[in-house]
């Protein structure tokens, strides 16, 4: 299966039914293909992605487009832990909810999730980012980058270095055209509050040197 | 790694099938777990007292002789029933029997004992081990099973997963507990537990019956083991009538859940779960962090 849509002559168009939680489907697709997917996936799922729009009608394992480089992967259910793990650009749309290290270390790809994400989403995320409509487990965005977070729901228990930051109209901008590019519910934009990182754990500290 | 999965069944409709549903959702899971399986089968309550799963390293052991000590001994019938290389034997006082065992015959291995419960386990490949014991055909209310990749201690039938150290409990583990080995100690020292392997995940069995002996309920005692186990873990513990999954905080190891009107089934992964009936149209969710899901009762 991988194989064929690794190396696609003519058709651009293909569904998958009975995925019956299979691993690895859709993988390191390399070309502007359209696969759906009627069910439940396993692990890694549309990883490594470029291009290809993924669009997986069901709940995914863990580590759904991991690593994707381009193009959309969608999931019409839930997305088990890490969700987007390292991904580098494109687009992941979770309707239902995330489960934990949603958008651990992420490099600079999208992720909006309709739901909820789960304890540490973000870690470490270094570009890109991460729409919840829901709430945030705990952790959120411990240790994290450049990348930025908005969250409608709850986000109280934030991790180390992650702060809540004004939103300005570049914000409102950003979010829009997010939420546009997902296909998201109408929402008011103001509801969503924007975290990031304060950047203190940046710069080693003089201070803490008696320490190691 | 390790693969778990657990069936329990709501009501009647699915009961006489149980085995026939639950062993490819263990097969399922071979390549989580290779080196050995097993599985606890909760059999439909009977009027007539309990039973005692044993193993005797001899395959060619004979029985009766031991049988009829035993039945002088605790004056009651003893009805032997041998699947696979396990020997089940059903009496009134199924206590008393494994007391008697234990003390007569120390080579025999008591994998469980209880009103309901039977276990199953062997080294090989799930598939064979769902064989030998004609998992497909048994008929019970719920069933834990688990596929074993051997980290913590060896290969061995005695090694292997589920786990009973209480009266018709079991408990399979994926993942590994970081202080059994201090647990294990305050155990055998403060509630006299008496521990056959090294596995971290008979630390786990004792503890929970310990709690339920302190008169803690099933969901209370997963609760318990949040604040005194260490580790990484997905548990799924069953008793007579009660069926519970709990994941550790950081929920390291995969869990998926499903229910109808008709069963709860466990899996580490859906694929587990994607033979059964009506799982198209399951709830179905990935069991949070730290909070313990029980289902408890016999149906009416």
């Amino acid at each position: 299966m991988n194989r064929r849509l690794q190396a696609p002559e003519k058709v651009t168009d293909f569904r998958i039914l009975r995925p019956q939680g299979a691993h690895t489907l859709a993988c390191g697709l390399n070309a502007p293909l359209t696969v759906r997917i009627a069910g439940h996936v396993g692990y890694y799922c549309a990883g490594m992605n470029k291009q290809a729009t993924v669009i997986i009608e069901g709940n995914a394992g863990a580590g759904v487009a991991e690593n994707m480089m381009s193009g959309t992967v969608r999931v019409t259910g839930d997305a088990s832990q890490s969700a987007g793990a390292t991904a580098h650009g494109g687009l992941l749309v979770v309707e239902g909810n995330a489960a934990a290290r949603c958008g651990i270390s992420l490099k600079g790809a999208d992720i909006v999730v309709f739901g909820d994400v789960g304890h540490m989403s973000m870690f470490m995320a270094q570009r890109g980012r991460l729409v919840v409509f829901g709430d945030a487990g705990e952790a959120l965005g411990d240790s994290i980058y450049e990348a930025r977070i908005y969250v409608r729901g709850k986000a109280d228990k934030l991790g180390a270095d992650c702060v809540q930051k004004d939103m300005r109209d570049e914000h409102r901008d950003e979010l829009r055209e997010l939420l546009a590019a997902a296909g998201a519910p109408e929402v008011n934009l103001d509801d969503f509050k924007r975290y990031g990182s304060v950047r203190q754990l940046y710069h080693f500290n003089i201070d803490n040197a008696g320490a190691y | 790694m390790c693969g778990i999965v657990g069936l329990f069944l709501k009501n009647e409709t699915w009961r006489q099938q149980l085995g026939a549903l639950f062993s490819p959702m263990l097969i399922e899971m071979t390549d989580r777990g290779p080196d050995s399986a097993g599985v606890a089968v909760y059999h439909a309550h009977t009027a007539d007292g309990g039973k005692v799963t044993c193993v005797h390293p001899d395959a060619a052991f004979d029985w009766a002789v031991l049988v009829a000590r035993a039945q002088a001994q605790i004056g009651a019938e003893i009805v032997v029933r041998q699947r696979g290389s396990h020997t089940v034997l059903k009496t009134a006082d199924a206590v008393a029997l494994a007391d008697f065992l234990r003390a007569d015959c120390p080579q025999i291995d008591i994998v469980g004992v209880g009103d309901v419960i039977e276990i199953y386990k062997e080294t090989g490949l799930p598939a064979h081990v769902c064989e030998s014991f004609g998992v497909a055909g048994m008929a019970g209310t719920h069933a834990i099973g688990h596929t074993r990749m051997a980290t913590e201690s060896a290969v061995t039938t005695a090694g292997s997963h589920p786990f009973s150290t209480g009266y018709d409990l079991c408990l399979v583990h994926n993942g590994s507990l970081s202080n059994h080995n201090r647990l294990r100690e305050k155990l055998t020292a403060h509630e006299g537990v008496v521990f056959k392997t090294e596995n971290d995940t008979e630390v786990g069995a004792a503890y929970i019956a310990s709690r339920l002996q302190a008169g803690r309920s099933l969901h209370q005692a997963l609760e318990d083991s949040l604040n005194d186990l260490d580790g990484f873990f997905t548990f799924v513990a069953g008793t007579g009538g009660g069926f519970a999954v709990l994941r550790d905080p950081i929920a390291c190891k995969p869990a998926v859940l499903a229910e109808t009107d008709d069963y709860v089934a466990f899996g580490s992964e859906f694929r587990a779960l994607s033979s059964l009936p009506n799982i198209d149209s399951a709830k179905l969710w990935e069991p949070e962090p730290a909070v313990v899901y029980s289902w408890e009762g016999q149906a009416a």
